[in-house]
């Protein structure tokens, strides 16, 4: 085929998919352009889903007056918002910490292990990672109760270490380490534990890292556990405190959004390659 | 670098090399947490689900009838079913097909798997504001509509809430399914397919009796893993619609929490026991057709 045919060829599956992305980046454009809208702006375009004006909503992909107002208003007018941003970055960080504490190890045992016991025991991983929440909810509430652990963000950060997710994630990226490089170590004179941090950790590091990066998605968006568990709206975070900004403050609801958007966005880019490597292992069961 | 004179084993300097695993203390703590906080309790769940809900009276299966019978679960379950039978299929057929595209485009390929992918990383709580202004009654989307010609639809307060659930959970998973068919695509030997063409077979053809069939098990699990992030739509409901919705986008969890808030512990205990039944069943029912699948690949 020739170089003209072959382009001709591409261009309506590229056209379709270019329609597609399209599709896909119209959320965030929308509430890209309607934070920097002025509220003016704003009020008299979404008046109709307010009920003070008849007729549809209508949105301006170019404001006439952009502002950063709302940004400004948003940082420094709301500390309330600070205090669900730590808090979301307390959840995500506690949980990211027990998980690695917790799951590198672990997944270091079942990749290392050789018995039925072992394999029979990784079943039963994968089966409660795939449980959704509504499953393991009265579980963790009952066992939380106990402790008295309830309304604290302990009652995230223990089920979150100990979740089963990791250990399978980074069991797919460790069982490729062969043995005979483990026993040449070992021959050297290193002990189990000289083997875990100076083998098991640089070569799984492609592990770890995509781990991390699926955690912090997973739990920088977690709805569910904070609001069964946590009865303190002090402590709620980002992902729950959001929507409850009214549609008044359209132009710093929208703000928030772009805020508690970014560090998701970052660790997204940056880790893409990690991501999809999980993605990947996740998927080859 | 010391000389190995003998098996290992038998080494002389007498250490024992972990041939057969490391030892469990890597694995207790994270084992221990899991026993405690979902294993054993989940024990206590079973048990208080055949008592009443102070745990004074044993009720033997009335609460597992309870909970059968209770509409609100009932609806919840419907929904859930309606969504996994409509949504499921959409999304797979539409990912696979971007997949393929994909496959055949390398150069292009990187830059759209992560726009893509890109929902992936926006959090529930941002787009929810979209969705709000999208689907309101006086919305952007009806504007299009008004605009086409077309009558705008109710959006959230009729039984169209369920195709918002369904679009916003496309959008959110349409990458991370294409990822995961690509990874599928990328396991089939080249040299099938090329041979094939090779032998004067279409391109319908090579996909339909080459690529599908090899495509199967990555279907299954893409199939069960779909299934499973099914349920987290309920963020995407509860962030848009709140506690009590409407009907069509009732989601388990929002009866789940409403029990909690009322602490009928004895329904929540029967339902959860139920659900992960349920789920249990449908696992292993496609373990087994992921085995049975990789076996005839062998044959």
């Amino acid at each position: 085929m020739n170089k003209k045919g072959r382009f001709l060829r591409a261009l309506l599956p590229v056209a379709f998919l270019s329609l597609l992305s399209l599709c896909v980046f119209l959320p965030l454009a929308l509430l890209l352009t309607g934070s920097i809208t002025h509220s003016r702006e704003l009020n008299r375009l979404l008046a109709p889903m307010l009920g003070t004006a008849s007729g549809f909503v209508g949105w301006s992909f170019l404001p006439k007056y952009p502002t950063l107002r709302h940004y400004v208003d948003l940082l420094l007018d709301r500390p309330q918002f600070f205090v669900m941003l730590w808090n979301s970055v307390a959840i995500v960080g506690g949980s990211l910490l027990g998980q690695l504490l917790l799951s590198v190890p672990a997944a270091w045992w079942f990749a290392r292990n050789k018995r039925r016991f072992g394999k029979r025991l990784f079943v039963v991983y994968i089966v409660l990672m795939l449980m959704p929440f509504q499953v393991t909810m009265v579980s963790n509430y009952l066992m939380l109760n106990t402790l008295g652990l309830l309304d604290s963000l302990w009652s995230i950060w223990l089920p979150a270490a100990f979740s089963p997710f990791p250990v399978f994630i980074l069991y797919r990226f460790l069982h490729d380490i062969p043995d005979s490089v483990i026993e040449a170590s070992e021959i050297d004179g290193a002990n189990q534990w000289q083997v875990f941090t100076n083998m098991a950790i640089p070569m799984g590091s492609a592990g770890i890292a995509s781990a991390m990066v699926l955690t912090f998605i997973e739990y920088w968006n977690l709805i569910e556990q904070p609001l069964t568990f946590l009865k303190t709206k002090a402590l709620w975070p980002l992902s729950l405190y959001l929507p409850e900004i009214g549609m008044e403050l359209a132009g710093v609801a929208m703000a928030a959004a772009i805020v508690t958007l970014l560090p998701s966005l970052l660790v997204f880019l940056y880790g893409q390659s990690y991501l999809e490597q999980g993605i990947v292992a996740t998927g080859l069961k | 670098m010391r000389q190995l004179r003998s098996k290992p084993q038998n080494c002389p300097i007498g250490r024992k090399l972990h041939t057969d695993g490391v030892s469990l203390w890597f694995l207790l703590p994270n084992l221990l947490g899991l026993l405690g906080f979902i294993l054993v309790p989940f024990g206590d769940v079973l048990r208080r689900s055949f008592f009443s809900a102070m745990g004074g009276r044993f009720a033997g299966f009335e609460n597992y009838a309870g909970v059968l019978q209770n509409e609100a679960f009932q609806l919840a379950a419907a929904n859930t079913g309606r969504f996994l039978l409509c949504c499921i299929p959409l999304l797979l057929l539409l990912s696979l097909l971007i997949a393929l595209l994909l496959y055949s485009l390398p150069g292009v390929s990187g830059m759209f798997k992560t726009t893509f992918l890109l929902p992936m990383a926006v959090p529930v709580a941002s787009v929810v504001f979209v969705w709000r202004v999208l689907f309101a009654d006086a919305g952007l989307l009806n504007a299009v509509l008004h605009a086409l010609g077309a009558k705008p639809v109710p959006w959230m307060s009729t039984g169209a809430s369920f195709w918002v659930l369904v679009g916003s959970y496309i959008w959110k998973n349409l990458g991370y399914t294409v990822l995961l068919w690509m990874a599928g695509l990328s396991g089939i030997p080249q040299n099938l397919s090329e041979s094939a063409r090779v032998d004067g077979a279409s391109e319908g053809q090579v996909f339909l009796y080459i690529t599908a069939p090899l495509l199967l098990p990555t279907a299954f699990t893409i199939l069960v893993l779909s299934m499973i992030n099914a349920f987290k739509v309920f963020r995407e409901a509860y962030l848009v619609a709140g506690s009590y919705p409407h009907e069509s986008m009732y989601q388990l969890q929002h009866l789940f929490n409403n029990w909690f808030r009322n602490l009928d512990m004895d329904k929540l205990a029967a339902a959860s026991v139920l659900v992960a039944l349920v789920l249990l069943a449908l696992i292993l029912l496609f373990r087994r057709f992921l085995e049975k699948g990789g076996e005839e690949e062998r044959e």
